[in-house]
């Protein structure tokens, strides 16, 4: 089959191209990142993040014939019709919006001063008990959906309200934190953590395009979580 | 050639859940400490865990008491692990486990809205006479990723400095063998810095990747173990690798042992639930080796199925839907996506696959490494400046064989009482060894020796050939000649991989580099783990020979120590001395 590759060297190249590679599947249906492993077997070059290569460590979001996912847990047969079957390229780009340092290795660091803007951590100014702070079933089910977030970007690089503010807005997968610690029981700093929202970007700039909802590899609905603080935010104005 | 030098008070290396568990105490102590990680941290492999963290909380039951988990875990280690390091363990971690609460980590809950604990294997009530505990305290069975992300977040809450995708290549020493930080390279821009500090404390993890077949990330190529034997620190117990019973047939991935917790088992290709043969009592819940044992008997006895019979099943669909998806919702994700089964439906097809690495750097309970006085055997030293915490530590409370949930205990509590020495330890005042140019330049060898290249073999080449030898010569069951080919064909790797090409030499995230420079350690924990195999004439625990198919206490009831300067191996004592407890006597060990 034939697979489609950006490529940017910045030592060596003054633009980025798209290079052709032929790989011998033997009718299987690999993942992509088992397809990457091939390419890099006939031309060291490429680079690519990858870690657990079982879809847990976000390490491997990429840009997979146009739609936002992770290497190692999309196989073939899912990228688009024809892929599998070696009738269309697998084309393969770095994720959208941010920049690249080198082929589909794309610069975080907008992503990640993001997430740390909602202050990522729990806070609770009572003392803690001597055991762990009791949580009930119910309490603790409104974290599922939430806590499961890899930070693999895929959400907030397909985002166009992200891809135009991107220091401004926070972008999906920061608020599906921002949430997280809003909805813990054993977090106290509710107010703080709404007032740093309000304002006309950080959270008010999602349109409710549900790019996001749709590229999820965890199957996360960050609009959702958006929602919800809107709607604390409205209650906390009235 | 000069290079930069950055200076700590503390330098950490990897960020996985022992790593940043250090470095989190010493930032919150208010010291110079810095994170040095290949990956971003919350990509390490702690992020896979699955199951949960063993720890006697008492949660399940009121009446838990951390000296069965003691007596388990000395147990479950087949008497090798030392008792003065599993007692401080057990009876730590349910300060260590509630601390992660406080920190924010999403445990599941019981009614009473505490922590829940699963049954996990090798788990008994009142030292193996009161039937299976429930031990294993998990978020869903995503554990790991939850620990990892809490870990990360307090890190960035106390202004830990991270280094994130830098890649340490070498220890550098003075000419006293004192250490006095590391080379490491940015994996973006390709500077080679001198990272200084009076502590460097080695978190790197496993290195499973050595194997063919492993459950362990990409990333586990053992780059502490081999920093640490090319600077001539030893390894204890390296022979120890563990096989976990469930990793999904063909990709390898993971399926954890808390299926069986909730009620899973395992059948043959006949349908029978083939561990009531092996473990009258434990059954499906025994030991990870003995569970991997009889798996590889019932497919060698031609009880395995699929095209090559080389496989069981895992059965889960009897918990019914609910339990399934609301306990163990990324198993039924990783089973639909690897094994294409829905386990709601149907089995998953499963086979031992190489996954944790017991043996390691030896440390006192501080972390500290310890080398030998006569390389390969004689009394303890402190390598001064050097700490190794973390799978890549051999502390040692797993021994043989380690327990299932002991691993994110092990992380939490020795990088926490590494963190805590080390902040003591600086406060009165910690020496920084100074390394001379040529210290650092002998430091700057390898890198330079692969940056220099010219041709010869492939990286990839020599890797896949790497790990088709560990795969067939070292597997779960293990013989003398097969051994003895095997440590032969390693040697000739060793020639080889010195005079490997690598053809990419540029600077901007050079992934073939690292690649490169990974290879050099699988080849040092490979050849270490061989040797140490071939010599250690017995079975016990994880290591089981058809020659020595017996446990052999008069002659290896110890560790073994590997000496990277002569080859050779040598024995250490096993610590039988707690400081609270009675000792536990070497038994039979049934499940």
């Amino acid at each position: 089959m034939k697979v489609s590759i950006y490529r940017y060297n910045p030592d060596t190249d003054r633009e980025p191209t798209m290079k052709e590679y032929e790989v011998d599947t033997q009718g299987k249906d690999l993942m992509v990142l088992d397809i990457l492993a091939l390419v890099k077997e006939q031309d060291e070059s490429l680079s690519y993040r990858r870690s657990c290569r079982e879809g847990v460590c976000g390490s491997d979001g990429m840009n997979i014939n146009g739609k936002n996912g992770l290497a190692c847990i999309t196989p073939l047969s899912e990228v688009a019709p024809g892929v599998k079957e070696g009738k269309k390229p697998l084309v393969l780009r770095p994720l959208p919006g941010l920049p690249v340092i080198r082929d589909l290795v794309v610069d975080m660091g907008v992503f990640y001063e993001q997430y740390e803007k909602v202050q990522p951590y729990l806070q609770n100014q009572s003392p803690a008990p001597a055991i762990e702070r009791l949580q009930s079933p119910e309490e603790r089910a409104k974290l599922d959906g939430l806590y499961e977030c890899i930070l693999c970007a895929c959400c907030s690089t397909s985002c166009p309200s992200f891809w135009w503010n991107p220091e401004k807005f926070l972008g999906p997968a920061a608020l599906l934190q921002s949430y997280r610690f809003l909805a813990d029981s054993r977090d106290d700093a509710t107010e703080e953590r709404l007032s740093r929202l309000d304002d006309p970007f950080s959270l008010f700039r999602c349109r409710g395009i549900m790019n996001c909802v749709s590229v999820c590899p965890k199957g996360l609905n960050p609009t959702r979580a958006i929602g919800h603080i809107r709607s604390m935010l409205l209650e906390r104005g009235v | 050639m000069s290079i930069r030098t950055i200076t700590f008070d503390a330098i950490v290396v990897g960020g996985g859940g022992a790593g940043m568990r250090a470095s989190l105490q010493m930032a919150q102590s208010g010291f110079k400490t810095a994170l040095i990680s290949k990956v971003f941290p919350t990509r390490s492999h702690t992020v896979s865990a699955q199951g949960g963290i063993t720890c006697a909380i008492a949660s399940a039951d009121p009446n838990d008491d951390w000296r069965w988990h003691m007596y388990d875990t000395v147990k479950g280690s087949d008497y090798i692990g030392d008792q003065d390091a599993i007692e401080y363990m057990c009876q730590v971690g349910p300060e260590a486990v509630f601390e992660l609460d406080h920190m924010g980590l999403p445990f599941s809950r019981t009614e009473e809205g505490r922590i829940y604990q699963r049954p996990f294997g090798g788990q008994s009530k009142n030292f193996g006479e009161g039937g299976q505990a429930a031990r294993t305290c998990a978020a869903a069975d995503r554990t790991g990723h939850a620990l990892l992300h809490t870990l990360y977040q307090q890190n960035l809450k106390n202004g830990t400095q991270f280094y994130n995708e830098w890649y340490a290549a070498e220890l550098v020493k003075d000419a006293n063998e004192n250490v006095c930080g590391v080379i490491a390279i940015s994996i973006e821009t390709g500077e080679t810095v001198f990272f200084k500090a009076k502590a460097t404390v080695f978190a790197t993890g496993g290195s499973g990747r050595i194997y063919s077949s492993t459950t362990n990330a990409l990333i586990n190529t053992g780059d502490g173990v081999g920093m640490a034997l090319r600077a001539g620190v030893p390894v204890q117990d390296i022979e120890m690798w563990q096989f976990h019973p469930t990793g999904i047939a063909g990709a390898g991935v993971l399926v954890t042992e808390g299926c069986r917790g909730e009620g899973g088992y395992l059948i043959n290709k006949d349908g029978e639930r083939f561990m009531e043969r092996y473990a009258p009592n434990a059954k499906d819940l025994a030991s990870r080796d003995v569970v991997a044992r009889s798996m590889m008997m019932e497919i060698l006895d031609g009880r395995g199925d699929g095209p090559d019979g080389n496989y069981v099943y895992l059965k889960l669909d009897h918990l019914g839907e609910e339990v399934l998806h609301s306990r163990l919702p990324g198993i039924c994700e990783l089973a639909i996506t690897f094994a294409g089964t829905d386990p709601v439906k149907e089995p998953i097809p499963v086979v031992p696959t190489c996954h944790y690495m017991m043996g390691g750097i030896p440390t006192n309970v501080h972390g500290q490494a310890l080398k030998m006085s006569g390389g390969h055997e004689g009394e303890d030293q402190i390598v001064n400046g050097l700490f190794a915490v973390g799978e890549v530590a051999c502390v040692s409370v797993h021994g043989a064989n380690r327990l299932g949930g002991n691993s994110l205990l092990d992380l939490v509590v020795f990088g926490r009482a590494a963190g805590l020495y080390i902040e003591d330890a600086l406060r009165q005042g910690m020496t920084q060894y100074e390394p001379s140019n040529d210290d650092i330049e002998a430091a700057l060898t390898r890198v330079n020796r692969w940056n220099d290249s010219k041709g010869g073999e492939s990286v990839h080449s020599l890797r896949k050939e790497l790990q088709t030898t560990m795969q067939n010569h070292f597997g779960v069951f293990r013989k003398g000649d097969l051994m003895e080919e095997g440590v032969q064909k390693l040697a000739d790797l060793r020639g080889r991989i010195a005079k490997a090409h690598l053809d990419d030499k540029s600077s901007a995230f050079n992934m073939a580099r690292v690649e490169a420079l990974e290879l050099d350690n699988l080849l040092e924990v490979a050849e270490a783990t061989a040797i140490a195999a071939y010599n250690r004439t017995e079975s016990r625990g994880a290591h089981s020979r058809y020659d020595y198919p017996d446990r052999d206490d008069e002659n290896w009831l110890c560790h073994s120590i590997y000496d990277p300067r002569t080859k050779q191996l040598g024995k250490r004592e096993v610590n039988f001395k707690p400081k609270t407890v009675e000792t536990f006597q070497p038994k039979v060990r049934t499940y």
